[in-house]
């Protein structure tokens, strides 16, 4: 491979190629090529550097000098400006949250300095779909020193050493899933890999697939080493198409090399891996419903015992875990399991990728040593919340989690502590508040996915969920009573406890836990029918505040019920709120302020 | 495939990956301003990466910077590690791969070339 000078990363996660980073990669390519620099410069496509927001994303190396929101247009100038002239092109910099300066370099850049990366050490950094990068990094090295050197024995001991726990909800420890697998009895194992990745906030699984989809291969490889399984399944989504054309693309490369197939590493030990696509439903992401999907029949959970680590696919003892929890094993293995363990909280080791989203600056994906601040990763990181607004809650574990409120902004995010407010660290979806957030109306969007995505085997979670979500949609319209709250308590109690698998059982925890937090707001609903947060529509009202008006007809013009009017012999304009939908479009367009919502 | 053949590539992988990750000890920063690309300032940084390349040194980076405001001295650039910065003027690619050879692998300042040393010393 030729030495370059410089080399140009292109995030080209599944955010940024929506938003347009394919072009740009063209036109970044025709301008070196045009200005005599394609041997000077390389062009590397890579996986998602997780600020998302800012997309397309450039990281020019070795300056590190990070570019946003990079267009076609811009790219003759920059190629221009920054590979010529050798000046950085400050228009498209980010600038600082606290200070406006401008940011050059990806290491100024708060996002990116107070993050910790192992599971994502690749991720944006290497060509996902060039194997020769991943080899660069050390990759495969593990798995031969591993079937070379070690015994199974050593493998298991190291990850109990490190402390690891699952990434993909429920944080069992991995060494001892590993040695319960390694321990039962079968001839044939089989390793499992679940990429299903429910939670609708989160996106780490398909980042860790899309940008390094080796590091997961092999982990697997390691695992069917370990638990002497010769056979892996990746089961991701059918809606992530691009994580699973890299992975495909992984596997085939594996295979040549000799990473994956008959006796690796010239010892007697084989594995393969092959993909599942599944049709994307919340409940195949339970590993047995997940289970009996690979096997080709419906994705229903099952009762456990047995557990798949004894009775799995095809009844024979599986290894079941999560993308981000394979993501760790290599570099335990590679720098030790006493190593792992010094990151992170007395029970809760290592890192922990959250997706960021919400009513916050910098959103995407960022690591985190486990017991990092929420205030932390909310102001340092995510640069506080935006237009001047104060953060009001985090939701985590998505529609198993549970709220946090302002008051404890300062909990380490790790297992324990989240527990002990009532939150989960699930699979890792941390979505920031506002004071314009409506806490009913949030547990309300969270019960009718869980309606929604409930398999039906069960009447409690099946009838449950979907009467839960009628008595919260009653509270939204201001149509419940008090004995109402009583109620809904009282079936989430029921769901919670008489439910087969994990959805039914988690479905109630984001009205739990708001309710817990948020009671007067429940009650403000119900008891004033004021939604104080003014975000549900049957209980705000809109009207046009005459003194600032200046009759300039806007609102009327676009309001879709014509039911804006003039006030006759005046310059003023009024709604009729007997006709009023409450869409909210008059409060956007006016330009004086004059509308109201109350 | 062996053990020590994945290492044997792995060592051949890693030099063409070596611009990102960890910043190198050696940094040389060629001036590429418009008058010293005029002055052939682009042909020496080819014969920078050219002679890097050969020699196989893989803890040397090689940036840009705009002019270094030293017009007549053109093509500029600045060697610099651990704090220490050497700058050459006058330099033609030859000079360049003497620079690379010299300097960064025998430690030793190719003087002809120097036009200012560090602040600290002299
Ligand atoms: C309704 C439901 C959905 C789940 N979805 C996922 C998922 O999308 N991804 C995942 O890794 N685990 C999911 N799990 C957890 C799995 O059942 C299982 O615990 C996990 O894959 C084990 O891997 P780990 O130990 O590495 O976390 C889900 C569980 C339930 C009950
Ligand atoms: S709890 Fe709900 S999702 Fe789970 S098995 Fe029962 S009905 Fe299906
Ligand atoms: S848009 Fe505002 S200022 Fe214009 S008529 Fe409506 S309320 Fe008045």
């Amino acid at each position: 491979m030729p030495a370059y000078r410089s080399t140009v990363l292109l995030c080209a996660g599944g955010g940024c190629i929506s938003c347009g980073c394919l072009p740009v990669r063209e036109a970044m390519e025709a301008e070196l090529k045009r200005r005599n620099l394609a041997d000077e410069v390389r062009v590397v496509q890579t996986g998602c550097v997780g600020s998302c927001d800012l997309g397309p994303v450039l990281i020019v190396y070795p300056d590190e000098v990070f570019y946003q929101k990079v267009s076609p247009g811009d790219v003759p100038k920059l190629v221009d400006e920054h590979f010529l002239k050798g000046r950085v092109f400050e228009r498209l910099l980010v600038k600082s949250a606290e200070t406006d300066n401008l940011i050059a370099t990806q290491r100024e850049f708060a996002f990116f300095n107070k993050q910790v990366k192992i599971v994502l050490e690749n991720c944006g950094v290497i060509d996902p779909e060039n194997i020769e990068e991943y080899v660069a990094r050390g990759g495969y090295l593990a798995l031969g020193q591993v079937i070379s050197e070690r015994t199974p024995e050593w493998v298991i001991e190291e990850l109990k050493k490190s402390g690891l726990r699952g990434r993909g909800g429920a944080g069992f420890p991995a060494g001892t899933k590993w040695d319960f697998v390694r321990k039962a009895p079968g001839e044939r194992k089989y390793v499992v890999c679940n990429a299903d990745e429910g939670d609708p906030g989160a996106f780490m699984d398909r980042s860790v697939l899309e940008g390094d989809p080796h590091r997961v291969l092999e982990a697997m490889a390691i695992a069917g080493f370990a638990a002497s399984a010769d056979q892996g399944y990746i089961y991701v989504r059918a809606e992530y198409p691009l994580a699973i054309r890299r992975t495909r693309r992984a596997i085939q490369q594996a295979r040549e090399a000799g990473f994956l197939g008959r006796n690796l590493f010239e010892s007697s030990f084989s594995f393969d891996i092959d993909i599942r696509v599944g049709a994307g439903a919340f409940v195949c992401g339970e590993e047995t419903a997940l289970l009996a999907s690979i096997e080709g029949k419906r994705g229903i959970p099952r009762p456990r015992p047995p557990f798949p680590a004894v009775s799995g696919l095809w009844g024979k003892p599986t290894l079941i875990n999560n993308v981000e929890t394979y993501a760790c094993i290599v570099p335990i293995i590679t720098r030790g399991g006493d190593w792992y363990a010094s990151i992170g909280t007395e029970k809760s080791k290592g890192t922990k990728v959250f997706a960021l989203a919400g009513k916050i600056r910098n959103t995407g994906l960022v690591e985190v040593p486990m017991g990092t601040t929420l205030r932390e990763i909310v102001y340092d990181i995510g640069g506080g919340v935006p237009n001047g607004r104060k953060f009001k809650a985090a939701q985590t574990g998505g529609p198993s989690g549970g709220c946090i409120p302002a008051e404890h902004l300062d909990i380490p995010m790790d297992y324990e502590s989240l527990a002990k407010v009532g939150s989960i660290v699930g699979s890792g979806g941390l979505i920031i508040m506002d004071e314009d957030s409506c806490m009913v109306d949030v547990a309300k969007f969270f019960m009718e996915f869980c309606t929604d995505e409930s398999c039906g085997k069960c009447p409690p979670c099946r009838v449950g969920t979907r009467q839960i979500y009628g008595l919260l949609d009653k509270i939204t319209k201001g149509e419940a009573r008090i004995e109402d709250l009583h109620l809904l308590e009282e079936l989430c109690g029921m769901v919670k406890e008489s439910s087969l698998c994990g959805l039914g059982q988690t479905a109630p925890n984001p009205v739990l836990s708001t309710l817990r937090y948020f009671r007067d707001e429940y009650l403000e609903h119900i008891v004033d029918r004021r939604c104080p947060a003014k975000v549900c529509p049957s209980l705000i009202r809109y009207s046009i505040d005459e003194a600032a008006c200046t009759g300039c007809s806007l609102c009327a013009r676009n309001c879709p019920e014509n039911t804006i009017f003039k006030v006759e012999d005046q310059k003023k304009y009024r709604i009729d709120p007997a006709r009023c939908v409450k869409c909210g479009v008059c409060f956007d367009v006016c330009r004086f302020g004059a509308v109201v919502k109350s | 495939m062996k053990l020590s053949e994945l290492q044997e590539w792995r060592e051949r992988a890693a030099r063409g990956i070596s611009v990102r990750g960890e910043q190198k000890d050696w940094r040389i920063v060629v001036s590429m301003g418009t008058s010293g690309i005029a002055a052939g300032a682009r042909e020496v940084m080819r014969a920078l990466m050219d002679e890097i390349e050969r020699q196989e040194l893989e803890n040397v980076e090689v940036a840009l910077t705009g002019s270094l405001g030293m017009d007549d001295v053109e093509p500029v650039l600045r060697v610099e590690r651990a704090g220490e910065t050497i700058v050459y003027g006058n330099l033609d690619p030859d000079a360049a791969r003497r620079i690379v050879t010299e300097h960064i692998r025998q430690g030793r300042k190719v003087e002809r070339y120097v036009i200012g040393l560090p602040k600290e010393k002299e």
